[in-house]
């Protein structure tokens, strides 16, 4: 029998305390490579929130701010672009598509989003997924809307409900294009962006409800019904918020965007997606930092459970470490049993920490993706979650070096007393 | 087997409390030391033991001096040539009483090589225990399991496995009843006699002394407090 031999038994024989401090140990880990996890994960997700898109362009104002309201449907358009612009630039023998993205409106407390069939073609995210339908279809006439998953799911529409879509951003009830409700074609399958909480209306439609509404408020009597004889005829817009942009050559986008940025015609803003979202996650540098903090304080409590399960346990084994002395062992035999205790027990804790958490990321990952947008995965660690699981184990056999430089001590004091 | 002039012992930073002019312990021979509790026989036994370190003319165990080896270079020589018997608590609770006798094997890499290996070590044990009347049935169990006297058997059979030319008793029956005591004393006399082994038997019961070859009393190495202020 060598000395971890002796040391699983020691540890076997005091099971009862062993599973508690184990157990603490788990969760510890559990909730260290999980916080860890879904920081990571929540960057990635957050940097990918718009992909294939090249450049996004805006009326003239900071990038971020572009990014917030043409991505994240937050805050206003400091201005809008004329129709004829986006014409011109999305014509450029060097964009492949263009999306254009119109928004002032909203449902619910969701943002309306107007746009056309090229966004449900080609707006990507993630690792360059495109967008799906769960149910039903893109923009047939002029009133059909798709509706973003959550948008669907909270508020519980399917295809062929309909749905009146209020002036401006407060749905209070005076202020609703009741006149015209909107019929869902389609639900687009979850994407974890703000495409989820957005409800999508053709450009057309857009362009529809606000006949009359020019002045900010409704004038009676002046619906499209009225002033447009043949009824909902598709209508140009002739301003939209922003568009995306998608080339046939990515070297070509320093060369857009400064084209862009310069254009003659109304001031505009380009920007590059990754390059505005990086900007904009390191604004909240703080919050990534207080999980940071939260890791490593989760990690000092299960250290601190475990060497308090050890220390509690040594007096009582004080008589076991006068026999062991009796038979022969050196202080040193007790310092490196009691080192190895400390070393098995974050071993096991890790290891079972990493099993708890791929089972609850397996059990509740859909769920906790549909209802926040965000969960850990539960495949196996990145090769950084391995150093943070042996950073984890090694802070366990250093705190071990606690109890064991203790009992060692106690080893050379007791000698032969069984402290009886 | 044991060789002591003039050893002096106090823990530090205290003044010495131990002063022994002269011991002598004769190869085979069986010496009774009479004390009370707190009188310093623990302290006495683990400087023969090699886990404390005296000042001295000479300190030989089995004819090796202690005074010379390091902290390490004693705690082998334990290992390997002392039995150590407790009052109680002898055993190992996590391990059978199979695994309790074969525990010094654990620690003392000469008793391995001197026991034939662990195979030959394990035979040896399970003799041992069936000699001292401890049934194969038991050797499995848990020491928990058995009573306070088996218990003290057990640790007899650990303590001789490596057929030790001197075992240290510490007040190995204070704990037993009448009847269990007389057993094991004639029990634990039987296996040192057939062996050869020397043995330093610590108890404060001055009516075992007529067990042993000689009898002596640990106020005769006490070193008077009031005396030596």
């Amino acid at each position: 029998m060598n000395l971890g031999t002796l040391a699983l038994k020691s540890l076997w024989s005091r099971r009862i305390g062993v599973a508690l401090t184990l157990a603490g140990i788990t969760l510890s880990v559990a909730l260290i490579l999980g916080v860890d996890r879904i920081r990571v994960e929540a960057r990635e997700h957050f940097l990918r929130t718009v992909s294939g898109t090249d450049l996004i362009v805006g009326a003239r104002t900071s990038p971020v701010q572009v990014l917030l309201y043409s991505v994240f449907r937050m805050g206003d358009p400091t201005g809008n672009i004329n129709w004829k612009t986006f014409q011109q630039i999305s014509s450029h023998p060097k964009v492949r598509f263009a999306i254009p993205v119109s928004l002032g409106d909203s449902h619910r407390g969701y943002r309306v989003l107007g746009t056309t069939d090229a966004y449900f073609q080609h707006l990507g995210y993630g690792d360059g997924q495109k967008l799906r339908f769960q149910s039903g279809r893109g923009f047939e006439g002029v009133l059909d809307t798709v509706l973003g998953s959550e948008v669907a799911a909270i508020l519980g529409y399917q295809v062929e409900d309909k749905i009146i879509i209020a002036h401006g951003t407060r749905d209070d009830g005076l202020a609703r294009h009741d006149d015209m409700p909107f019929t869902v074609t389609g639900v687009l399958a979850p994407t974890g962006t703000p495409v989820d909480r957005t409800v999508h209306v053709s450009l057309a439609g857009i362009e529809a409800i606000h006949v009359g509404w020019e002045t900010g408020v409704h004038r009676p009597g002046a619906g499209v019904a009225n002033v447009d004889p043949e009824g909902l005829a598709p209508r140009e817009p002739k301003t939209i918020t922003a568009f995306f942009l998608g080339l046939n050559n990515r070297m070509d986008v320093f060369l857009l965007q400064r084209a862009i940025n310069a254009f003659p015609g109304e001031p505009l803003t380009a920007i590059l997606p990754g390059v505005a979202l990086q900007s904009l996650w390191d604004m909240f540098g703080t919050a990534e930092a207080g999980l940071v903090v939260v890791t490593v304080l989760t990690l000092i409590t299960g250290v601190l459970g475990m060497l308090a399960g050890i220390l509690a346990t040594l007096n009582e084994r004080r008589r076991e470490i006068a026999v062991f002395r009796a038979v022969g062992a050196r202080p040193r035999d007790i310092f490196v049993l009691l080192v190895a205790e400390s070393t098995l027990l974050a071993f096991t804790g890790a290891l079972f920490g990493l099993l708890l958490l791929t089972l609850v990321a397996a059990g509740l990952g859909e769920f906790a993706m549909a209802r926040y947008g965000l969960a850990p995965s539960a495949g196996l660690p990145s090769v950084r979650e391995w150093g943070l699981l042996g950073g984890i184990v090694l802070a366990g056999s250093v705190a071990g070096l606690i109890p064991a430089w203790r009992a060692y001590r106690q080893s050379l004091h007791d000698g032969l007393s069984t402290g009886s | 087997m044991l060789e002591v002039i003039e050893a002096r012992f106090g823990w530090p930073k205290q003044p010495d409390f131990l002063a022994i002019d002269a011991l002598h312990i004769g190869t085979g021979e069986r010496v009774f030391l009479r004390g009370g509790s707190g009188s310093g026989k623990s302290t006495l036994l683990g400087l023969v033991a090699g886990i404390h370190r005296a000042r001295a003319i000479r300190f030989d165990v089995l004819g090796s001096n202690l005074l010379e080896m390091s902290a390490g270079q004693r705690d082998d020589f334990r290992g390997a040539n002392l039995g150590i018997v407790f009052q109680q608590f002898n055993l190992v609770p996590c391990l059978d009483v199979l695994g309790n006798v074969l525990l010094p094997l654990t620690f003392s890499r000469t008793l391995r090589r001197a026991t034939g290996g662990i195979a030959e070590a394990r035979e040896r044990a399970r003799a041992l225990l069936l000699r001292l009347g401890i049934d194969s049935n038991a050797h499995a169990r848990s020491p928990s399991e058995l009573s306070v006297g088996q218990q003290q058997r057990i640790a007899v059979a650990r303590a001789l496995l490596g057929r030790p030319r001197l075992l240290l008793c510490d007040e190995p029956t204070s704990a037993l009843d009448a009847g269990s005591r007389e057993a094991f004393i004639e029990v634990l006399l039987a296996e040192t006699e057939a062996l050869g082994t020397a043995m330093l038997f610590v108890s404060h019961d001055p009516a075992l002394a007529s067990h042993f070859h000689r009898a002596l009393d640990i106020e005769s190495f006490r070193i008077d407090a009031a005396a030596s202020a």
